[in-house]
């Protein structure tokens, strides 16, 4: 199995979805090996670990601390030079660590923290090398290892995943979290686009983490149907159950949160343009955006501009106390992605027992019947949808319990199952063994 | 001798518009979308239904009998969006054979939370049905045949019915059949007529199902169902949605053929005959007590409130509902009256299940919601504004526009 990112270093769903996967996996039995790459230690690492980049850890140690869930899981890393990379990381860090600083002087981020920078420096052509040495690297490691099907996850690693194939002659399934289309909109970057599209073509099986992400594959990639598969994510319980009661002692302020990295696929506009209207009509509430991204810059300046500054909260990446915390204090989760292949964000908010209120526009909405649903760009509806959640407390309670109810039945054991009928079907074995 | 009585519930509610907590107008009904499924109704059930019912009534002579609750809230918009539909229901009135029932005219669970509500909702409808059809009703149904001992007592007292229609629950029954007539467990006149759901879900829901292993259900062989009742009860009755005809089952499974055969076939067998309920009331002693004591429904599998009741949206919504019942009605402001019951229609409250909501199933029927919470959110939004017209001026107003 070939992905970019793994737990605790994580950007977001690829690596949460790669854990999930993969450990489920491991309880039915199958031997996973899993190729990442490894960074070369950067200075301040603490700041450095949330895009893409799993920078300087032992995945060795790793391998021990998860060795019972993840038994049947061989981590193998790539040593990459990502120093190049580094300096889009260090641009982000950067503004957070400004707006920490600015936080703690008591204030509440009103104006734009960050100076002027390239917001796409993050796919560069550096990035375009080091998917490539990925690639090469992996092949290497391909020759000593054994196994009977490749598993790639998203463009970083298709490369890799064609090369192993050419190869060792081994089938070649690729699993298709996000799309160019989903994180760019129409500003496809072509070099991008032609990874994705080769590795789509040359797969012999193509997994798509919703229908909506299937669509894509059909109409913007040229990919025959019948190839494509989608298999939904699942989520983790945390085994606590339905913890109604620890928001018990109420503040007289309401809380509704956007979680997610700030960029143009998340919809973080839409969120500011329907916090706005809220407000009209509400006072004691304040929006919480927990993340950072090339938009979060733009985002505080929007909210300045709106006259709404003093009601949102800017809080930066958060990882996990910091994750719980906020969810603990939510009223509502909030994902107005423009484009969203799956997002598991929503199911982790109904996991903690949060309502959430998702756009149509994204993939979880196939499987999620008890939330709030609305288009990204109807603000209007949004905001009316948002209010209704903090104004009628039945409301609140009946989109918990059905939904953290709901959330049990997506599990990664289905969908570790279900890969493990392609792979099946793949290595032409009868189904069922 | 079994008799055959058929009941059809003829229903639909003005549905919401769109309204947010932002709206400030009181246009609260989608009125395009009310009448387009109104319209829609029309043509492919009570028209060519009503038609088929006045012609079997002529066919056999007043031998073939039946008997209608038609909501005042779906008179309204007949009236408004369907006329043809108004004089044909005329014309059935007008046969002698047909019987209008009572019923709250708002289509409520009024009730449930208040008893003077209740008896003017009552009252409206009767006088409605008169206006219209020339009949006083002399039998009850309640919603969606919600019924207990309670609601027995509440109409006897009333003192001008004869009889209540309620659902064959098996609870209720314990074994017993349905198609004997009972009564509550309180002293009085009233008599029950207890739904036979068997026969009745047979023609409403099973009729088109390709997997029941009675398919395809033809006239005869309903008839054969029926006379084995023959010494065993009076009265089959048959209640359902008037609906069931060209919408519930369309018109291509072959339900009006079954219809306009189903009259003859009864009636080759010489003891058998239609009966309206009055007629059935008349005619037959109550031979046995029944006793509710919780509360019964024709919905869903479970026959009881929680498809209205089962969450803890829809019994806010119904609560800060008739809390504003005072308040609406001291402002002496008809339209806001109006506003305020048609909101108090069953089918509000429906939208906002959540039971089976995963599963996609028949609560999804004319459901102009994507989910329950949507109507939740939609409904509150509706009576948030409602509440604001009560505490508003409203007389101060008129006297600057006169």
């Amino acid at each position: 199995m070939l992905g970019w990112e793994f737990p605790p270093f994580i950007s977001g769903g690829l690596g949460t979805a790669c854990y999930g996967l993969t450990k489920a996996m491991s309880k039915l039995g199958l031997e996973v090996t899993f190729v990442l790459p490894k960074a070369i230690p950067v200075d301040n690492s603490s700041t450095c670990v949330k895009m893409r980049t799993p920078a300087d850890i032992n995945y060795s140690k790793l391998g021990e601390k998860f060795d019972s869930e993840l038994k049947n899981i061989k981590f193998k890393t790539i040593d990459s030079a990502l120093k190049p990379y580094a300096t889009a990381e260090t641009y982000r860090s950067e503004i957070e660590n400004m707006i920490r600083a600015k936080q703690k002087r008591g204030g509440v981020t009103g104006i734009s923290a960050a100076n002027d920078s390239d917001t796409n420096g993050h796919y560069s052509g550096d990035m375009y090398t080091e998917v490539h040495r990925y690639a090469a690297s992996a092949v290497k490691l391909a020759m000593q290892e054994d196994f009977d099907v490749i598993h790639a996850h998203d463009w970083m690693t298709y490369p890799a995943g064609l090369a192993v194939a050419a190869v060792t002659g081994k089938p070649l399934v690729v699993h298709v979290h996000s799309t160019e289309f989903d994180r760019s909109g129409e500003n496809v970057n072509q070099m991008i686009y032609n990874i994705e599209r080769a590795g789509m073509h040359a797969a012999d099986k193509v997994i798509a983490v919703s229908y909506l992400t299937k669509n894509i594959i059909l109409s913007r990639y040229g990919v025959n149907g019948d190839k494509v598969e989608v298999v939904y994510n699942g989520i983790e319980r945390n085994g606590n159950g339905l913890n109604l009661g620890k928001v018990e002692v109420r503040k007289d302020e309401k809380i509704v949160l956007f979680l997610g990295r700030i960029t143009m696929q998340k919809g973080p506009e839409y969120f500011l343009g329907a916090a706005k209207k809220v407000l009209e009509v509400m006072d004691n509430v304040k929006f919480v955006m927990a993340g950072s991204g090339d938009m979060m810059r733009k985002s505080i300046e929007l909210a300045a501009e709106l006259g709404i500054g003093s009601k949102i909260l800017f809080t930066g990446f958060l990882r996990g106390d910091e994750v719980q915390k906020v969810y603990e204090r939510a009223d509502l989760y909030v994902m107005p992605s423009v484009s969203e292949p799956f997002g598991i964000a929503p199911l982790e908010a109904l996991n903690n027992d949060v309502p959430v209120l998702i756009s149509k526009q994204s993939g979880v909405s196939e499987v999620l019947t008890h939330v709030l649903k609305a288009d990204f760009w109807d603000v209007d509806e949004i905001a009316n949808k948002i209010v209704a959640v903090l104004k009628y407390p039945p409301l609140q309670m009946t989109l918990k319990e059905h939904g953290n109810f709901e959330v049990r039945k997506l599990r990664w054991e289905d969908a570790a199952e279900k890969c493990k009928q392609i792979y099946l079907q793949l290595i032409e074995q009868p189904v069922g063994v | 001798m079994p008799s055959v009585c058929f009941y059809f519930q003829v229903h639909q509610p003005f549905r919401l518009r769109h309204y947010t907590v932002f709206d400030e107008d009181q246009r609260y009904f989608d009125t395009f979308k009310n009448k387009a499924i109104c319209q829609k109704v029309a043509n492919k059930c009570y028209l060519p239904t009503n038609r088929l019912i006045l012609d079997l009534i002529k066919r056999h002579e007043g031998r073939f009998k039946v008997a209608y609750s038609i909501t005042g809230v779906l008179l309204e918009q007949l009236a408004e969006y369907a006329p043809e539909v108004m004089s044909t229901f005329d014309a059935l009135a007008r046969t002698g054979c047909v019987e209008f029932l009572a019923e709250t005219y708002y289509h409520s669970l009024s009730f449930l939370y208040s008893r003077n509500e209740f008896k003017e909702q009552i009252f409206k409808h009767m006088d409605t049905v008169e206006k219209l059809f020339g009949q006083r009703p002399k039998v009850f149904r309640n919603t969606e045949l919600i019924y207990s001992n309670d609601l027995a007592a509440a109409i006897e007292e009333m003192g001008i019915f004869d009889g209540v229609i309620t659902e064959g629950a098996d609870r209720i029954l314990g074994g017993r059949s349905p198609n004997f007539l009972y009564k509550p467990p309180k002293e009085g006149k009233i008599k029950l007529l207890l739904k036979n759901y068997a026969l009745s879900d047979d023609i409403a829901f099973r009729f088109s199902n390709r997997d029941w292993n009675e398919w395809p259900l033809m006239a005869e062989k309903f008839s054969h169902w029926v006379n084995r009742v023959n010494g065993n009860g009076y009265v089959v009755n048959l209640f359902m949605d008037y609906e069931t005809f060209g919408e519930h089952q369309w018109e291509d499974t072959g339900i009006f053929n079954f219809m306009r055969q189903l009259p003859d076939e009864i009636m080759k067998h010489p003891d058998n005959n239609f009966k309206t309920p009055s007629e059935a009331i008349a005619a037959y002693p109550a031979t046995d007590v029944v006793n509710v004591p919780e509360l019964i429904s024709w919905a869903d599998m479970e026959r009881d409130l929680s498809a209205w009741l089962g969450n803890a949206m829809q019994s806010n919504a119904l609560h800060e509902l008739y809390r504003m019942e005072n308040k609406v009605k001291k402002t002496g402001d008809k339209s806001l009256l109006s506003d305020w019951r048609k909101l108090q229609s069953s089918d509000h409250f429906y939208y906002m299940c959540t039971k089976y909501f995963s599963d996609g199933d028949v609560h999804k029927y004319f459901n102009p919601y994507d989910s329950p919470y949507d109507s939740y959110i939609n409904f509150m939004n509706v009576m948030g504004n409602l509440d604001k017209r009560c505490t508003k001026p409203q007389h101060s107003r008129q006297k600057v526009m006169k």
